[in-house]
């Protein structure tokens, strides 16, 4: 579906975001971008995005580019809109209602019940949920997400994975997931790739040999999870050895 | 408690001024003030009500004007670079040394003095405004980039909602520049102007030393500014109660 050839960023700073990055997408690929922070996985994702440009090499779509959803680390909601009015964005942004829409993605986030709450009445995690419907709310066949259960406590952030997976299962498309946590990567993703810092490039990558039909819970229970998580773990330390 | 330091203050004048003796044309009492006041209340409150509602709506036109402006500049590059200079250029203009043009130009007295307080009161808002239009949080800019969103709707869905606070943060105090710019420009007008303002009558009342009418104006004066800044804090407080946590 995608494909970055030999893709460099670097910035006015001087600093090299992304170094020579090649990486291909597939049209049902579940991708981790796995990386210490300040390894380029965000601005490679604002490529992706079309938010920024490479200084060299070039970011190439299979046809035109599919609808896109974007979840950032922080939720980035309208504090003055409803739940309900936030998930609508990208319709409203487009000049349609989106009402209908938006109902259907708050109730498969779990948000049924809250489209007049405002942001400040919500949760951290129910924030994010918010983000999340808003992502889905286009059926996006692209989904691109920077480091979205970052800020949140375990337990949510325990949920909001096993909801995720539930979605993507159901949905099918692309996902593309920045995160600097192994775990994150080695439960969510079925591709690890893994970045290291100044400059960003891609060093390895791995792919899981978890089944995708697993559920949700016994999957980080596995010990193939386990041994992944322990694989991962070396090739950073082999990466950094060198 | 603010009462109570007022009425002490009060107090405290008026025992200075009886026990050191100082006359009535240099400072008067607080009692021979409201003595002066309620020997001519419908004349000092016909004034006063005159000069509000040259501030009344020399405030609501600094609004439509302020926030006009400062959202087409917002938008387009060309009318910034058009408009912003002589934003500036009308801020720094002391209105006393244009007023006595302004008189001369617009004619019809009420509407010269609403001009002059407009341009007194205009900057604040507008500037605020304009500030505030470029306040969203590059995130909320890149999702609305994304989803295309075009300029006239990341106005009215992101830009003006999110300058709402700064606008009503530079509302208070064009409320009490209006104000002020009201006074100045009747000063100004003296009596070619309306003749009817709280300025005239401070005028009128000096000429004629009739010191304790005149501070009974000043007074009307101040806690006419006390209150506008007051009535605007409590719109302030209301709307970003509702803009925040809703209703």
């Amino acid at each position: 579906m995608l494909r970055l050839d030999h893709v460099s960023r670097r910035f006015a700073t001087g600093t090299v975001a992304l170094e020579d990055v090649t990486l291909g997408l597939g049209a049902n690929d579940f991708i981790a971008l796995l990386g210490p922070s300040g390894c380029g996985k965000s601005t490679l994702l604002r490529l992706i995005a079309g938010l920024d440009k490479p200084d060299s090499g070039i970011v190439a779509w299979e046809g035109a580019p599919p609808p896109l959803g974007v979840v950032f680390q922080d939720p980035t909601l309208l504090p003055w809109a409803s739940a309900l009015d936030n998930v609508r964005l990208p319709f409203r942004l487009r000049g349609h209602d989106g009402r209908l829409e938006a109902r259907a993605a708050l109730e498969r986030v779990g948000l049924a019940g809250f489209e007049a709450a405002r942001p400040r009445q919500l949760s951290g995690g129910m924030r994010m949920r918010v983000a999340l419907a808003r992502a889905l709310v286009t059926a996006p066949r692209l989904l691109l997400l920077d480091e979205p259960f970052a800020a949140l406590d375990e337990f949510t952030r325990h949920g909001l994975q096993g909801d995720l997976r539930r979605l993507w299962r159901a949905d099918g498309g692309s996902v593309v997931f920045v995160t600097h946590s192994i775990y994150e990567a080695a439960y969510l993703a079925h591709r690890i790739v893994i970045m290291s810092a100044r400059p960003g490039r891609i060093i390895a990558e791995i792919n899981s040999p978890l089944p995708d039909h697993d559920d949700a819970e016994e999957r980080r229970l596995s010990p193939a999870y386990a041994e992944l998580v322990g694989e991962i773990t070396r090739a950073l330390r082999t990466a950094h050895a060198d | 408690m603010p009462a109570l330091f007022a009425i002490l203050f009060l107090a405290l004048w008026e025992a200075v001024v009886r026990w050191f003796a100082v006359p009535a044309y240099i400072v008067p009492g607080p009692l021979a003030i409201g003595a002066a006041f309620a020997a001519a209340p419908g004349l000092l409150l016909g004034s006063l009500a005159s000069t509000l509602l040259v501030t009344a709506v020399a405030l609501i036109a600094s609004c439509l004007l302020g926030v006009t402006m400062a959202a087409l500049i917002a938008v387009s590059r060309w009318v910034r670079a058009a408009i912003l200079p002589w934003a500036i250029v009308l801020q720094v203009t002391p209105i006393v040394a244009i007023a006595p043009l302004i008189i001369v130009w617009v004619g019809d007295p009420f509407v010269s003095l609403v001009v002059c307080a407009t341009i007194v009161a205009f900057f604040p808002v507008f500037s605020n405004t304009l500030t505030g239009l470029g306040a969203a949080s590059p995130e909320l800019r890149d999702l609305f980039r994304l989803y295309g969103a075009g300029a006239w709707r990341s106005l009215v869905l992101l830009r003006l909602p999110t300058a709402l606070p700064y606008f009503l943060a530079g509302l208070r105090v064009s409320g009490g520049l209006a104000l002020v710019g009201a006074v100045v420009a009747e000063f100004v007008a003296g009596s070619g102007g309306v003749a009817s303002g709280l300025a005239y009558r401070i005028l009128e009342a000096g000429y004629r030393l009739q010191i304790p009418r005149m501070f009974a104006a000043l007074v009307l004066l101040s806690l006419a500014g006390l209150v506008i800044n007051e009535a605007l804090g409590a719109l302030e407080g209301w709307a970003l109660r509702r803009y925040g946590a809703g209703s």
